[in-house]
């Protein structure tokens, strides 16, 4: 399916809505039907996106996050900071962890972006996911979908990871609620058990 | 049903149910939710900490393509009212804070306009075009300036920078001067609190919807206290209570920093009922590190009484509050609980804390995780080792022989509260044999032989939980709870503490598939929508699981004593001859389960005369006292001489919140409030300039705790139940961050002891270690220990057995 136009779909609602306000205020009578804003300029991108491929128009200033979260509606990656200082936005992009709110959807044309969503087979959750759970990982849950796919680059480079490694790895990631002793556990845990295996072998989101 | 009676739910380490939806990345946030529509609401925010606005030219903005509106505060004041403060402060001075800022800004962070556009890019741009002008006023940031005669004000209309001035004392203050008179030794010691910044993860943000039709007002807000942000906001935007509902979806921390109703909140309500279409804010980063609340900034002169053999007579406190520029929803109760406290695990005999909060040009501080304990622990347990150190003495042993035994409880404090249940010499013991502390104390003398600096530190708390009885409380403190047999016989539980990350959707179910000898799968529960959900006084203070869960249990309690009138008729038996064990009624070999009774209670065509149908109750429950856990931690710690810098080489912790629901929780509870201590300790400081600026204002000047500074923890308990309810939990979400402060402090000033260094104020950065080390800079000059004290003894290992060694979670 094709991305459709976000400015050209609010605009025909928003101003039907503001056009039909019975008693609007005095600010918004000058605006009844205020133009559609400005687009930026805009780019067609192709991507894979959890194994899937996607053909996206980008605006050129919209972040990865961005185009993720309100344009692929795949709201898992979340958006603490927006300036790279937290990880919550942290997405895999060919395997690599990023902050996904400091890079540019337009870059990621040609490239393969892996996030949350795509972590599960269908209702079989990777192991890193299991070893969460079990090591009571999250807590308010906004930092885990970026500390869980940092674990996941990790472990696909480093399948037996030792708990130095893991934190090493997790370090990008703040966690207000500070279980990072619980995410370091079930990192490590999940190195241990034996359905990790190198980043080739799997077809995450396929 | 299983026929074998199973273990019971409560005190396992349950697996959350809430985790799988977190970790597929599809549980809704507030900035998750799609409404068709929606406008999106971005602040313009003053870049002064005071100035006056003398002109704001909107015509730019308003000109922008997708803008809807631009609105000051003569446009939307009126209809959004006055920030509540719900702090029973008689003698508050309230500057009356609203919406936008009207003529005169007083804080960097100040919200001057907001921008409502098709857009949340066209809102934020279009936020740039809003030109105001502001002719800069003296600024107020140094409290203790503040409050000298000739001091500019925060405030110029109120005529002073001081909010309110609060005492409390044992009573007598003629025998708190005997006692000082008497005492053989007055010591004292000033502390600085510094300020700290909550930052939950998931910032603040809300949307709000107006129902034209209903006439009713829905707000999705991510907030710690939904059912208090429906009591408040109605008298804020004049929408009648019972057409208000207040959504939580999933909520990303809070840590204090969301319970509070806020402008955002109100603003987008009106502005949601004005323009007829759904506006949604979402917090940035920097407004959420300067325009919510801020934790702690108290300023204490403490002076302690003591006799020459320990015993500890009284404590004096002179303390000021910097509560930044306007009150807030509990502003000015947290130094409160700091007097309440101050008592902390020992048995003077009288105190007297005074305090003056006052305003200053920053953003206004509030309850950060702890309110007000975390300064009393910390001050009376670094107050410990500074006395014990003048003393000559052992600071366990200090603490030992001025705690109440066991047998001391209910225990009167002198600062006029009833200690539930404790036994501080017990979890003192247990920390010392989990620590291994002869061990310890054998290696940081080889250490210090060494040239090394290693220390280590122990502290006692007592926090003040639950909170809390009404009497107490000025908004009510009960909990609300209710439960629903279905006509499947499943269970719906809804609770009004709504969690925001502690796990209740699983304790919860714990507590009540117990009780109701039902499979944990049949429970649910739900939380966080007044209109499920109509009643509660939220999650704040360590109180969900004490006060929501009880409220849980006196409701299945009604639904059982119910139930058996209707089990006893459909078996022909008196209700007396009927047992309930497995989720059965059972009499003379016949039973009936859930599965039987609820559709015979739904149906209700055989049912016992003047059996009301259903089986659905709802309790509220009042407590009739707070609760007091408890615990030690202990830490070692060694500096790097050479950069200053501290490494936490021990940790652990021995807390007591009497039977533990779900250990699992509880370990994440403990650790994730140790770790907010070792930043407080270590790294954290939110720091103004002399002009108002706000120097902290982003994550890369704030230092949170990262992975790589948490320590491995060894984390233990001892279980003293608590009188005050039935299940006899006391609470535990802020204990780690109450114990955790001083022990860390005290284990960093035990490996400076042989430096001289009596006290550093927090945080005990690596520059400052090393200014201390290799200049001698201590903090305002403090006297410095001598050089014949330097190399006696702290921490001798004679007195407390260490009994059988124990590792790990126990």
């Amino acid at each position: 399916m094709s991305e459709l136009s976000r400015r050209e779909f609010l605009g025909t609602t928003a101003a039907g809505i503001v056009g039909s306000s019975a008693i609007p205020a005095p600010d918004v009578v000058a605006n009844q039907s205020p133009p559609a804003p400005v687009s930026a300029p805009r780019t067609a991108i192709r991507l894979i996106v959890n194994g899937r491929e996607r053909d996206v128009e980008v605006e050129d200033r919209w972040t990865l996050a961005e185009m993720l979260r309100d344009h692929l509606q795949l709201t898992g990656t979340k958006v603490g900071c927006d300036r790279g200082e937290c990880g919550a936005c942290t997405v895999l992009l060919d395997g690599a962890p990023i902050y996904s709110c400091s890079y540019l959807a337009v870059w990621a044309a040609s490239r393969s972006v892996e996030t949350v969503e795509g972590l599960a087979a269908g209702a079989q959750l990777h192991p890193v996911q299991q070893a969460f759970i079990d090591h009571d990982a999250p807590q308010g849950g906004f930092c885990t979908s970026g500390q869980l796919m940092s674990a996941k680059a990790l472990l696909a480079a480093t399948p037996r990871p030792t708990a130095d490694q893991a934190r090493a790895a997790l370090t990008g990631n703040l966690c207000r609620c500070s279980n990072y002793n619980h995410y370091v556990e079930a990192v490590v845990a999940a190195g241990a058990s034996s359905s990790i295996v190198p980043e080739s072998g799997r077809g995450d989101g396929q | 049903m299983a026929d074998t009676p199973r273990e019971p739910y409560v005190g396992r380490a349950m697996k959350r149910v809430e985790d799988p939806r977190l970790l597929q990345g599809i549980a809704t946030y507030v900035d998750d939710l799609r409404l068709t529509g929606t406008l999106h609401a971005a602040f313009v925010r003053s870049p002064y900490a005071h100035a006056r606005i003398t002109r704001i030219s909107t015509a730019a903005a308003k000109a922008a393509p997708g803008v809807v509106g631009v609105f000051v505060a003569s446009d939307v004041n009126q209809a959004c009212g006055i920030v509540p403060c719900a702090a029973d402060m008689p003698n508050l001075k309230n500057p009356q804070h609203r919406a936008l800022a009207d003529g005169r800004v007083y804080f960097v962070g100040h919200a001057v306009a907001v921008v409502i556009a098709r857009d949340a890019y066209t809102a934020r741009d279009a936020a740039l075009l809003v030109d105001v002008d502001y002719e800069p006023l003296p600024v107020v940031t140094d409290p203790e300036a503040a409050i000298k005669p000739g001091s500019p004000l925060t405030h110029p209309d109120l005529g002073t920078n001081v909010a309110f001035e609060w005492s409390m004392s044992t009573g007598d203050d003629a025998e708190l001067e005997r006692l000082f008179k008497s005492a053989d030794r007055v010591i004292r010691q000033r502390m600085v609190h510094q300020r700290l910044t909550p930052v939950a993860i998931e910032p603040r943000g809300c949307v709000a919807s107006y129902h034209r039709g209903e006439q009713s007002l829905t707000l999705w807000t991510s907030t710690q206290i939904p059912h208090l942000v429906r009591t408040l906001l109605p008298g804020m935007i004049g929408v009648p209570e019972n057409k208000i509902r207040i959504v939580t979806p999933e909520v990303g921390g809070g840590f204090g920093s969301k319970l509070n109703v806020y402008i955002e909140e109100a603003l987008c309500s009106h502005l949601a009922m004005r323009l007829h279409a759904p506006v949604k804010w979402i917090e940035t980063r920097r407004e959420n590190m300067s325009a919510t609340i801020h934790g702690r900034d108290q300023i204490g002169d403490y002076e302690v009484a003591v006799k020459n053999d320990g015993t500890l007579l009284a404590i004096k406190s002179r303390t000021i509050a910097d509560i930044g520029s306007y009150p807030q929803l509990l502003t000015p109760a947290v130094p409160t609980l700091t007097g309440l406290m101050l008592t902390g695990c020992y048995k003077y005999k009288a105190m007297r804390m005074d305090v003056t909060g006052v305003y200053t040009n920053k953003m206004s501080t509030d309850a950060y995780r702890g309110a007000g304990r975390p300064e009393a622990t910390y001050l009376i347990e670094r107050m410990a080792d500074i006395v014990a150190n003048e003393l000559r003495m052992d600071p366990i042993r200090f603490r030992q022989m001025n705690s109440p035994t066991s047998s001391d409880f209910p225990f009167a404090t002198a600062c006029g509260l009833s200690y539930d249940s404790g036994d501080y010499h017990a979890a003192l013991a247990k920390a010392r044999r989990l620590a291994r502390w002869n061990e310890l104390l054998d290696t940081r003398a080889r250490a210090r032989k060494d040239g090394k600096l290693f220390g280590v530190g122990v502290s006692t708390y007592v926090e003040i939980c639950a909170l809390g009885p009404s009497k107490a409380m000025s908004a009510g403190g009960w909990e609300w709870g209710c439960v629903r047999i279905e006509f499947s016989g499943k269970a719906t539980v809804i609770t009004g503490s709504t969690p925001h990350g502690q796990g209740q959707e699983t304790s919860f179910a714990q507590i009540a598939a117990d009780r109701l000898g039902l499979p944990i799968e049949d429970v649910v529960v739900l939380h966080g929508d007044t209109n499920v959900s109509h009643y509660g006084r939220d999650t704040y203070g360590s109180r969900a699981t004490v006060l929501g869960g009880t409220a849980i249990v006196m409701c299945i309690d009604k639904i059982l004593a119910k139930t058996r009138t209707l089990a006893a008729h459909l078996l022909e038996v008196k209700p007396g001859d009927l047992t309930f064990e497995g989720g059965r009624f059972s009499a003379n070999g016949k039973s009936l389960g859930w599965e039987d009774l609820a559709p015979a209670a739904y149906v209700a065509k055989n049912i016992p005369p003047g059996f009301e149908p259903g089986l659905e109750a709802s309790s509220f429950f009042e407590p009739e006292n707070f609760t007091f856990p408890f615990g030690t931690h202990i830490a070692a710690v060694e500096i790097d001489r050479e950069t200053g810098e501290t490494r936490i080489v021990k940790y652990v912790a021995v807390d007591d919140c009497g039977p533990q629901i779900n250990p699992l929780l509880v370990a994440g509870q403990v650790q994730g409030g140790i770790a907010h201590s070792i930043g407080q300790v270590l790294f954290e400081r939110t720091v103004y300039d002399e002009q108002g600026q706000l120097i902290t204002g982003e994550l890369m000047d704030y230092p949170l705790p990262r992975a790589h500074d948490i320590p491995e923890y060894v984390l233990g308990s001892t279980v003293t139940p608590s009188p005050s309810n039935p299940m006899g939990i006391k609470g535990v979400g802020e204990a780690g961050t109450i114990g955790a402060t001083p022990t860390i402090a005290n284990a960093v000033m035990d490996a400076l002891y042989p430096l001289g260094v009596r006290h550093l104020d927090l945080p005990l950065t690596p520059e400052k270690i090393w200014r201390a080390i290799h200049l001698g800079e201590d903090d305002r000059g403090g006297a410095r220990i001598p050089e014949a004290d330097r190399s006696a003894p702290r921490y001798t290992t004679a007195d407390v057995g260490e009994g059988a060694l124990e590792v790990g979670n126990v």
